[in-house]
């Protein structure tokens, strides 16, 4: 630990050099810019949780200019596209396994006789005992967004095939979206990709600057030197922390000039939970680095904890909706906490007395980790 | 106390296990100050290992270690002020400048503003760096490499330097020069120990131990080392010496015999009083001589499986 004899002048030292290797390694210094700018690009325009222009194909055994209408109604809605049109729900099967197709509006010989008798259709919206769907979708749903995309399709009103004005109906509820009132994925995925950008950076920065002395030699003979472990762990890290906060400035600042993501919250208490984030992660990679023996080990064991950080901490999936089992997993990733907060704050503008048990969280991974590594780290000098 | 003037080093039943493997196995040596002393020994033979157990790198299974005076077990850092220590790989900085790399190693050791800048000016003079303290560490050829190690591990100005098979990267030139550089040391007073598997870097240490798996064989001057040895010299001469060689070896009182050039090197053991007459009664009628021992020799005598037959 730092005790008395701890010297800033040898931390100093350690820094210095540190940002001089790091200022002479363009690969290492292209990554800390490249990978928020690539990954920022890639997941803004890639990711959307918001399946529209899903291709379909259409088997209508009706052929009435009603059934003509309805596909007409459908098209406009943007949830599908019609790519093909089968003659028998055979071909259409046959589509979908081969992925020409996700969906098929099979629409019967009866359509019309159904579509006289469907409440949504005629003018006295009862039903009868007659009263049966017009039609019936075939869905791959092994891809819920998709599913759930044309699910959504089930109730669609009808009201434009009888070509008639589209009568306003009373909803049971009223939603009102705070925060994101346009629904675009983007400013979601922006303060969440903070979290993991920096999990990958922060981790393996760390991981690897240490392996590297141990692997190339250099810290066998820093051991007989009256540098202390903890100086040299202490002076390695901290030139990541200006590399941490210097991607989030990236990525917030194309999130805000490109995608046009607001940042509601303070800048303040978003830069003090990114410095508890950034403290937890760079002692996790102290932690690997006291574990891996070569930078490819220490490598594998960041993309070991990256994983569960992208799929379990709320990044892709919502954290609500895991099971019990998963959820705590993901407390125990510090990228968990710290998308919740950087949401919290970019999104909603919470100040820390809302996020104080996420800020504890880090701070709690980030006492621990030290006190793991310095342990460990003993341990390897013999 | 007498003795903690005398010695720089003191190892008594030294031992360190790697799990099953025992890499040091009951050493006990004295290193007196002031001079060079070699650790000679095949690889893998536990020198290396020896070195950090001494630099404090590496903890002791069992055994004491005395450095300077002081026991090394609880006064690590202190004596760390001591040490020199130069490793067999390369271990500063490929892509820091020479002279950056002075830098960061004087700030290691506590030295700030005009005395840091002194020493630094002194070491690029003195190890003939001055032209090469703008140049990267990773661009420089083996020998400037090599200087540049023993400039930062003797930056302090230590008491006791360690130097593990310093030499193993460089040309003999190159070699030579180092080992003239080692001399000025010594006789600044720095005690040296250098670990080696080259008879000709062995020979110039003022003292020397022999080492195998773990094992100390012998140790003393080399010239003590040749004289105690345990076996005469007889270069033979003639044709067909492999076939002698496999011939002889039968015999348990021939240590060894290796073919070095148009001779037969035979190491015959001393219970034979009159190694010649043996020797001609084996091979008659070939040109045969008595020679001086070299370290080689010595060191051929008290390793491998022959010596204890």
């Amino acid at each position: 630990m730092l005790n008395a004899g701890a010297s800033w002048g040898r931390i100093f030292a350690v820094i210095m050099k540190e940002i001089k290797q790091l200022s002479r390694d363009r690969m290492t210094f292209g990554m800390i810019i490249m990978i928020p700018l690539v990954q920022l690009m890639l997941f803004g325009y890639a990711i959307n949780t918001d399946a529209r222009h899903i291709p379909v194909g259409l088997v209508d055994l009706s052929q009435t200019s009603e059934s003509r209408a309805l596909v007409q109604a459908v098209t406009a809605t943007q949830s599908v596209d019609f790519h093909a049109v089968y003659t028998s729900l055979h071909d259409a099967e046959a589509a979908m396994t081969r992925g020409d197709v996700r969906a098929t509006l099979y629409l019967p010989p009866d359509f019309s006789a159904r579509l006289i008798q469907h409440p949504r259709y005629g003018t006295n919206p009862t039903a009868s005992a007659l009263t049966q769907p017009v039609g019936q979708w075939i869905v791959d749903g092994s891809d819920t967004v998709i599913a759930a995309a044309i699910k959504a399709l089930r109730t669609m009103p009808l009201d434009e095939v009888a070509n008639r004005t589209v009568s306003q109906t009373i909803p049971t509820f009223e939603v009102v979206q705070y925060f994101n009132p346009e629904q675009r994925t983007v400013v979601n995925i922006v303060p969440g990709l903070l979290a993991v950008i920096l999990t990958m950076t922060m981790i393996l920065f760390t991981a690897t600057a240490i392996v590297r002395e141990q692997e190339q030699g250099n810290m066998e003979f820093l051991i007989t030197t009256p540098i202390r472990p903890m100086e040299l762990m202490i002076g390695k890290i901290a030139p990541y922390v200006v590399v941490g906060m210097l991607q989030i400035m990236i990525i917030l600042g194309v999130g805000y000039g490109v995608f046009s993501v607001p940042i509601a919250g303070s800048l303040m208490v978003l830069g003090i939970a990114s410095l508890l984030f950034i403290f937890a992660s760079l002692t996790l990679g102290l932690v690997i680095s006291t574990i891996a023996k070569t930078q490819l080990q220490a490598m594998q064991i960041t993309v070991f904890i990256l994983l569960p950080s992208i799929l379990l901490s709320g990044f892709m999936f919502p954290y609500d909706a895991m099971p019990q089992g998963a959820q705590w997993i993901a407390e125990g990733l510090p990228a968990t906490h710290f998308i919740r907060m950087a949401r919290a704050i970019v999104l909603r503008d919470a100040d820390l007395l809302d996020l104080q048990a996420d800020a504890l969280w880090l701070g709690l991974f980030t006492v621990l980790g030290v006190i793991i590594a310095a342990r460990r780290f003993h341990k390897t000098l013999g | 106390m007498s003795n903690a003037g005398k010695f720089a080093i003191e190892a008594q039943g030294l031992t360190k296990a790697f799990g099953e493997h025992i890499a040091v196995n009951e050493l006990n040596f004295r290193i007196p100050k002031g001079c060079i002393y070699g650790f000679l020994g095949p690889n893998g033979c536990g020198k290396s290992t020896t070195i950090r157990l001494m630099t404090g790198l590496l903890t002791p299974t069992s055994g004491e270690i005395t450095i300077l005076g002081q026991t090394l077990a609880g006064h690590e850092e202190a004596i760390k002020q001591k040490l020199g220590y130069m490793t067999q790989k390369f271990s500063l900085y490929d892509s820091l400048t020479v002279l950056e790399n002075l830098r960061f190693v004087a700030a290691i050791y506590g030295f700030t503003g005009t005395r840091r800048t002194q020493r630094i000016d002194e070491l690029l003079h003195l190890y003939d760096l001055k032209n090469q303290a703008k140049q990267y560490a990773g661009s420089m050829s083996g020998g400037q490499k090599q200087r540049l190690a023993l400039a930062c591990a003797t930056l302090h100005s230590p008491e006791l330097l360690f130097l593990d098979e310093p030499t193993s990267a460089v040309d003999p030139e190159n070699r030579r020069e180092f080992w003239e550089r080692l001399f000025d040391l010594c006789d600044a007073g720095t005690t040296i120990l250098v670990s080696t598997h080259y008879m000709d870097e062995a020979e110039r240490c003022h003292a020397l131990a022999i080492l195998e798996d773990g094992h100390l064989r012998a140790d003393g001057s080399p010239a003590e080392l040749m004289n105690a040895m345990p076996a005469n010299v007889v270069e033979i001469g003639g044709e067909q010496l492999r076939q002698l060689k496999q011939a002889l070896l039968q015999q348990s009182e021939v240590l060894s015999a290796a073919q070095i050039g148009a001779h037969l090197r035979v190491l015959v053991k001393k219970t034979q009083t009159d190694p010649l007459r043996f020797l001609a009664l084996l091979c008659a009628g070939r040109p045969m001589q008595l020679a001086r021992p070299s370290l080689e020799d010595v060191f051929v005598t008290c390793t491998g499986t022959r010596h204890d037959e």
